[in-house]
């Protein structure tokens, strides 16, 4: 039996370019610079496709489909620059907005939050649905840093990255639609976990200011995610 | 017929205000009642957030002073951290706070009163401006224009932004000096200070022209309260309450700033979202008292600096003891403005300035931490209270102009005793009686933290109260 993936051919914005049938349409547009915009994906976590900031047309099917978790398919046709694409991703953006209270302006992570350079990248330059303005809680319980439920936007990658890199699981979503939230150890105190290690990797890869480290006044929370691909490279190079 | 005059919305001030002028039988003016028509929640809305928030938090409740609420929500945080600062952080904040002085001061000064001055109260309002002032008085205009673009520049050298930097930040600042950027702020200042002194000697040779409204614009007996350093110098930074009454006697003196609940306290009155804050010791409403650039400059033994201190003397010739009429903020803002640029030379040629250790960092380790700066229009006190966890349990700001919300209603009383005559409603009087609350500069979105604007309301009131007429505007 051949170990030679099977190499297929797809066309992704007018431009021909081969693929293996593992690849997703997000994979192979990276790597040849077409920008697809994404929230929840993160190279070095498994996917999720949730924020469906990746979706993208594909001919022959009326759905548009998220690009990180579509893989690549013998002569598929993708477009991922439509003016239909665009209003959707703005109107994704403006609701996550509108869902909690993102507040730039006094935000730790201002001017370092992908929620916020994404909406400047896609135009969003006002909210058009009403703000909800929950009231949420923070857990300001652990040592070294802190959750403000106000700026998370559900994109579940605190939770993957405590499961599949530092193993230790502490993270999770509770609760159903709007009222979906991430809590520790099946909602205990941050402060009180018993499965956090203070590895603070939930931190560095939380797009927005909602999982920063403590003592960071507004703007000063720059995050550092270089750290994943090479630790998942070299788990699967050293099972 | 007894009636009520109202001056609605007052112009020229930051935020929203409307005037009350009560009449008698005789058409003679009974009270006059200054009236906040803003509210806003801010205290409200800094619970439950990490206390490290607070400087950028609070420096919104105001575009025209955030460098003030940056100095004393991030001096409030010092005391929540039990830290002491670095020395060059503090000193850098000071140069902030100086530039931040200037900038507001020139804007007070030249764009917001100076067209009263120049044009004269009865000019015609549509020229009584700024840009009429332009026009007649081009090179004073330019002068104004030029102090407030310095202040505003050196603000942005520091902290990257001239409105709303995030650089003060809980144990000092955080970024350092660099020596470019020093020698720029270095010759800014220098130019500045020419301005400064011109414009000074100009006004004080126009003082005479003033004098009717120097004596009837909040001309009246009250103490004043503010910092003075530990030698009793001018100070808007470190330092200690001092009280002194209308005759010069001092009545409180080396007060810890954390103490300031001894002699400060809050009353609220229906009329407006104003807090009413007033020396303790006196009771309400005897307690009344000013702050600012008036309060700072009766209250210290000196300024510390040699062309501020030279003028100092020369505004002390005004009369024995405190300089009691409101009309001469203004000339104590001029003052201040000089001693600024002079500290600010001052500080930066100190030798440990471009070092590198500008910020101390901790956790909150205390419960309640208490900052108090001089702003430009007064003193400003931030009082936090945090949970365990670090969070804001509570907030209570008290705002430059809320502590003259006293004084300003009497020098409203006095100016429409003086100027307004019912029976003859004229355009000059009312402008005076707006003037003398420009006296203050009061920054009322500050002052009421406001949440959204009250439609403003115009009533007419006999002696029984009762509504003759009435006019409502959203
Ligand atoms: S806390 Fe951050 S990483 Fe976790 S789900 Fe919310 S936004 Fe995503
Ligand atoms: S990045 Fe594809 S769905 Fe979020």
């Amino acid at each position: 039996m051949s170990t030679q993936p099977h190499i297929i051919t797809l066309t992704i914005d007018g431009r021909e370019l081969s693929a293996t049938v593992d690849d997703s349409i997000l994979t192979i547009a990276r790597q040849h610079k077409i920008d697809i915009p994404t929230l929840c994906f993160l190279e070095g976590l498994s996917t999720w496709g949730a924020c469906r900031l990746c979706l993208v047309e594909i001919e022959g099917t009326p759905k548009l489909l998220s690009a990180c978790t579509t893989k690549c398919v013998e002569n598929m046709v993708v477009k991922t620059d439509t003016e239909r694409l665009k209003q959707h991703r703005k109107m994704i953006i403006e609701l996550l907005f509108a869902e909690r209270n993102h507040i730039c302006s006094v935000c730790v992570s201002n001017g370092a939050c992908e929620l916020q350079s994404l909406a400047q990248e896609c135009g969003v330059d006002h909210v058009s649905v009403p703000y909800r303005y929950p009231s949420l809680q923070l857990d300001s319980s652990h040592d070294l840093f802190r959750l403000d439920n106000n700026r998370c936007i559900l994109c579940t990658r605190c939770v993957r990255v405590c499961d599949e890199i530092e193993g230790a699981h502490t993270w999770d979503v509770a609760g159903r639609g709007i009222d979906a939230h991430v809590l520790t150890d099946l909602n205990t105190l941050w402060g009180d976990s018993e499965s956090c290690t203070s590895c603070g990797k939930c931190v560095q890869v939380c797009p927005t200011g909602a999982l920063v480290q403590k003592g960071t006044a507004v703007a000063e929370m720059h995050k550092q995610r270089e750290f994943l691909p090479y630790l998942t490279k070299m788990r699967r190079n050293h099972p | 017929m007894p009636r009520t005059i109202t001056i609605d919305p007052v112009t020229r001030i930051e935020g929203h205000a409307r005037i009350t002028i009560k009449l008698d039988d005789a058409g003679k003016v009974d009270d006059a009642l200054f009236h906040v028509t803003q509210f806003r929640g801010f205290e409200k809305f800094c619970e439950g957030r990490p206390f490290p928030e607070m400087p950028s938090l609070t420096a919104r409740t105001c575009g025209i002073c955030p460098v003030s609420h940056l100095m004393a929500a991030s001096k409030a945080c010092d005391s929540l951290m039990a830290v002491e600062i670095p020395p060059v952080g503090a000193k850098l904040r000071k140069v902030m706070n100086y530039a931040q002085m200037t900038q507001s001061h020139a804007l007070s000064f030249f764009h917001l009163s100076s067209p009263d001055m120049l044009l004269g109260w009865d000019a015609e309002p549509a020229k009584r401006n700024v840009l009429g002032v332009m026009v007649e008085f081009p090179e004073l205009a330019r002068d104004g224009i030029r102090l407030r673009q310095i202040g505003q520049t050196i603000i942005a050298i520091l902290g990257k932004k001239k409105i709303h930097p995030a650089w003060m930040v809980p144990g000092g600042v955080n970024s350092s000096l660099t020596a470019d950027k020093r020698d720029d702020i270095l010759r800014m200042a220098e130019e500045g200070l020419d301005i400064a002194q011109r414009t000074l000697t100009w006004f004080e040779t126009q003082l005479p022209a003033f004098s009717e409204e120097a004596d009837h614009f909040g001309n009246f007996p009250s103490l004043f309260l503010g910092l003075v350093s530990a030698e009793g110098k001018l100070e808007h930074y470190d330092g200690f309450l001092r009280v002194k009454d209308h005759t010069g006697k001092i009545i409180e003196d080396m007060v810890p700033t954390d103490n300031y609940q001894d002699i400060v306290g809050e009353a609220v009155e229906s009329f407006s979202y104003m807090k009413f804050p007033y020396y303790k010791p006196m009771g309400y409403p005897k307690g009344m008292y000013r702050v600012g650039p008036l309060a700072r400059l009766n209250l210290c033994d000196s300024c510390g600096t040699p062309l501020a201190d030279e003028a100092l003397l020369r505004f002390r010739q005004i009369q024995q003891g405190p300089v009691l009429s409101s009309f001469h903020y203004h000339y104590a803002r001029l003052i201040e403005i000089v001693h600024a640029l002079e500290r600010i030379n001052e500080l930066l040629r100190e030798s440990d300035i471009l070092s590198e250790h500008v910020r101390a960092r901790a956790r909150g380790n205390r419960r309640r931490g208490i900052g108090i700066a001089e702003a430009p229009r007064g003193t400003l006190i931030h009082d936090y209270h945090i949970d365990e966890h670090c969070l804001m349990t509570k907030a209570n700001l008290i705002i430059a102009t809320g502590h003259n919300n006293l004084a300003m209603n009497q020098g409203v009383k006095q100016v429409a005793q003086h100027w307004v005559d019912g029976n003859k409603l004229q355009e000059h009087m009312l402008n005076r009686v707006e003037a003398v609350i420009r006296c203050y500069d009061p920054c009322l979105s500050c002052a009421t933290h406001a949440l959204g604007k009250m439609p403003l309301h115009i009533q007419l009131l006999d002696t029984q109260g009762k509504v003759m007429d009435e006019l409502t505007r959203s």
